[in-house]
């Protein structure tokens, strides 16, 4: 990690922290003239299905705390919410992203989600990040076409070849030159996977359960000593923080990148999710972190950015049996920078009584994602209505771009 | 091809180096499948003209040694000050993405050492073949052969730069051949000479004994009773040991000044032959020049207790670490019936119900789960850097193992706490990696086969990425034994 040390990291430098990687592409100077906009958009593409109503919490709902028990965030004691209005709560884990609602830098968006209606993981990311109508698209993603799709110019850093790295996150794959990105060494596995592993050797193998769980306890018997700096999962909140310092130092330079892709693994809590606190919090807290490095590293130019973190599907409404959430639908998705129109939380709220809910079991989706990722592009990046209908988010003419998401 | 059937999980996994994704379903019967890849024309024998013999390899090492030499030498004179050429760091040089330090290195030395170069090229063509057999018995075989008649290139130049070659000269041609004759080859290959210190090894009464240059090195003698035929425990003796020892002096290898003969090349060197008769298991070798070591290791390799070292071994790699006895026995009696034809011994196993009823206990060593998990994933190792890395990481560096008894064959060997640590982090590295591959449950019902365990499709199935879900796939008992 010690690219992380160089204050102006060149674009071959390579990026990214366990389970977040970082892709940027290449775009054309569209507007040359000094005084212009010279915008800079970000996509965190949250893996795994952030459950909507433990980060940004309905607790205006009559139903809320029923539905969501232990977990429910309250507007009062030990960890009380953070207040973003009369009706939603941020969760008190992510204190910068609360700062900037306030300074109407940032918004939400709730009950949104994408065209997608099943519950797979695999075909709900394909279906956000390629911007396609079904699954099964894993050629381009939407933000990759986007900007293959505006005014051709004087291309802003020069496209290098991949050497060696990992994937770029499918929303930023296509035909548009993408600036070389990889891992700054191994990556660890996550916590969550090391998890899983467990659970799978020990339902099926319990000698290899043996072998690995004593060589996680000599790891983390190595890390109390200080002995060893490299642990499994590591630092979530930490890592995440370090992939965009990464990003944002590139796309800080006057030829970096304009537009680049963060994905960030680790939100499928089906079991001891947590509420105010615990594992959703954690990550979340990441996630504001994000946001807050964001801000400090682009510096004046903060100003004409846009950061859009969204995810794949929700959770259930309820709390499962293991306190945690299972596969969902709608959910929310987080806006920050000095272009919007910030301080609002965009909702047509559907309610939570059982008759309200998606199949009697998820968050309904009233606003479809495609809409508000439209209207970014459309207000913050100068694309036509027209172009994203056909090109970024193929067959939506019905789907209109949100208006007045960004500062006129 | 693709897994159809569990009995095609066995091939693949016991017996290859496990299913590629995407290819035609594994078809008709596994059983005949592995005995048409026994009957593939050329065997085991990688002919590749880009690659150079052993007598070429050598020639560009002593060049090179000598070089260095005259370059110390006049360093000590003062003469070159500091023009030295730096030693080259290895790792750099295999892994040159791995280690930053590696770019300046390469600026000042542009051209790698000759034993590097290679050491580079054997091991592409190695990767190469394990990633394009169809299931990979025969180049499992290849490895096995290779691991029982190990050598190191961590000896000197000449085992790095021969290594690969010592296994394509000298294991390959004979991996479905007769044992005495990979056994002969085997111990007259130059890499081997030099590995085991034979090369040095002089008769005390031989004209070079006479002049008091150097004296007899056992070492090769040892490890051919010990490992390489009748096994340790077996009935020879200490005595047995030193007379081999004396019947191999003056198996040497031809120096850079070709004295002796074309340079690099196995050479007899009488001068340094211990001139006497002598007797090994009880049977008298008279005097005969080389002709009375090829004579000794032809009766070493016909021992009965040979025959049931390597069944024992062999049936230990592919089966068990504890096989069942009777299997043993009765590919010991194929070995003794049919005079160690190693492919009729494939061919008993591969025959044999019990190779493909007995549970998959063992685990993959570190080189069979690199090679399935490119080929799984269809990733061409045509750049041999990160394959070679996964070996160095886990703890299986190519052509490099600990001694002269080679890499361990046990289960418990690669699942230490440590081990499987690694190879967490070795799946999720690769799983980053995977460019373009079938969908998680695709490669699940490709790879694994549809007799997989609910746990692993479950694990498969609920992953919260792809990335994670290959993992998953990777890292499941049925992707990790065998």
């Amino acid at each position: 990690m010690t690219f992380f040390t160089f204050p102006h990291p060149s674009r071959r430098d390579l990026l990214a922290g366990a389970g977040a990687m970082f892709a940027s592409a290449a775009i054309p100077r569209w507007a040359s003239a000094a005084e212009a906009r010279d915008p800079r958009l970000v996509v965190v593409i949250l893996r795994g299905a952030l459950d909507g109503l433990s980060a940004v919490a309905p607790i205006g709902d009559p139903q809320y705390a029923d539905l969501h028990r232990d977990l429910a965030l309250r507007w009062d004691g030990e960890h009380a919410a953070l207040k973003l209005d009369d009706f939603f709560g941020l969760n008190p884990s992510m204190v910068n992203f609360a700062r900037l609602f306030d300074a109407k830098q940032a918004m939400i968006v709730h009950a949104t989600a994408s065209n997608y209606r099943e519950r797979s993981h695999f075909d709900g990311q394909d279906v956000l990040e390629s911007g396609m109508p079904a699954p099964g698209h894993t050629d381009s993603g939407w933000l990759n076409r986007a900007v293959a799709a505006l005014p051709k110019g004087e291309r802003v850093g020069a496209a290098r070849a991949l050497a060696v790295g990992y994937t770029a996150p499918l929303v930023m794959r296509g035909p548009a030159p993408i600036l070389g990105w990889a891992p700054s060494g191994l990556t660890p596995p996550t916590d969550d996977l090391v998890g899983r592993l467990m659970d799978l050797y020990t339902h099926a193998d319990p000698a290899l359960a043996r072998a690995l769980q004593a060589g996680i306890d000599a790891d983390r018997m190595a890390n109390k000593s200080g002995m060893d700096a490299l642990k499994p999962g590591g630092d979530v909140a930490m890592q995440m923080k370090k992939a965009a310092i990464g990003a944002a130092r590139l796309m800080s330079a006057d030829d970096g990148p304009r537009v680049g892709a963060l994905a960030v693994d680790g939100w499928d809590t089906h079991v001891n999710e947590g509420g105010a606190t615990g594992r959703l919090a954690q990550l979340l807290g990441g996630l504001d972190g994000v946001f807050a490095t964001f801000e400090s590293e682009l510096g004046p130019r903060w100003k004409d950015t846009v950061v859009v973190a969204i995810t794949e599907f929700g959770r259930t409404a309820h709390i499962n049996g293991t306190i945690g959430t299972d596969h969902g639908t709608a959910t929310v998705a987080f806006l920050a920078g000095g272009a919007l129109a910030g301080g609002r939380v965009i909702a047509d709220w559907p309610g939570l009584r059982t008759a309200d809910l998606y199949e009697a079991r998820d968050l309904k989706p009233t606003t479809d994602l495609r809409a508000v990722l439209k209207g970014v592009l459309a207000e913050h990046l100068g694309l036509s209505a027209d172009v994203l209908a056909r090109a970024v988010f193929p067959d939506t003419i019905a789907v209109k771009p949100m208006k007045g998401l960004i500062l006129a | 091809m693709t897994v159809t059937s569990s009995k095609w999980a066995v091939a693949f996994n016991r017996f290859g180096l496990g299913a590629r994704a995407g290819e035609s379903a594994g078809e008709g019967d596994p059983q005949q499948a592995l005995l048409a890849e026994l009957a593939t024309a050329g065997g085991a024998r990688l002919e590749d003209p880009a690659l150079k013999s052993t007598p070429q390899i050598l020639v560009e090492v002593y060049a090179y040694d000598l070089r260095r030499k005259m370059e110390r030498d006049a360093l000590a004179l003062g003469l070159l000050a500091s023009k030295a050429m730096p030693e080259p760091h290895v790792a750099a040089l295999l892994f040159p993405e791995a280690t930053p330090a590696a770019a300046p290195a390469a600026a000042m030395a542009p051209e790698q050492p000759p034993q590097q170069q290679a050491f580079r090229a054997d091991a592409k063509a190695r990767l190469a073949s394990a990633y394009a057999a169809p299931i990979g018995f025969v180049e499992r075989l290849t490895a096995f052969w290779s691991n029982h008649f190990c050598v190191s290139v961590a000896k000197s130049n000449i085992g790095r730069g021969g290594a690969g070659a010592f296994e394509r000269e000298a294991i390959r041609p004979h991996v479905l051949g007769r044992f005495a004759d990979i056994l002969l080859a085997v111990e007259q290959h130059p890499v081997m000479l030099n590995f085991l210190d034979n090369q040095q090894s002089v008769g005390p009464n031989s004209v070079a004994g006479h002049y008091n240059q150097s004296g007899l090195n056992e070492n090769l003698a040892r490890e051919i009773l010990e490992l390489h035929t009748m096994g340790v425990g077996s009935g020879y003796s200490q005595n047995d040991v030193t007379q081999l020892a004396y019947i191999l002096t003056g198996w040497t290898i031809a120096g850079r000044e070709g004295k002796l003969g074309e340079p690099g090349t196995f050479v007899f060197n009488a001068n340094a032959h211990e001139p006497l008769a002598a007797v090994v298991r009880g049977r008298l070798y008279t005097e005969d020049g080389v002709a009375q070591g090829e004579a000794a290791l032809g009766d070493l390799a016909r021992e009965p207790a040979t025959a049931e070292h390597i069944a024992r071994k062999f049936a230990r790699h592919f089966v068990a670490d504890s096989p069942d006895p009777a299997l043993v026995e009765r590919l010991a009696k194929v070995f003794r019936d049919t005079d160690g034809d190693l492919a009729a011994l494939a061919r008993a196993l591969v025959e044999d119900p019990v190779a493909w009823s007995a549970p998959p206990t063992k685990i993959r060593d570190p080189w069979q789960l690199t090679m399935a998990t490119f080929r799984a994933f269809q990733r061409d190792p045509s750049d041999p850097g990160p394959a070679l890395n996964a070996l160095n990481v886990l703890g299986m560096p190519l052509w490099q193992p600990g001694g002269p008894n080679g890499w361990p064959d046990e289960t418990a060997a690669w699942t230490s706490p440590e081990g499987m640590k690694t190879r967490v982090e070795l799946a999720t590295q690769f799983a980053h990696q995977v460019k373009q591959a079938p969908r998680p449950l695709t490669l699940v019902d490709e790879v694994l086969g549809s007799d997989v365990s609910d746990a692993t499709r479950l694990a498969v199935t609920r992953a919260e990425t792809v990335e994670q879900a290959y993992a998953l796939l990777i890292l499941s008992p049925e992707f990790q034994r065998r």
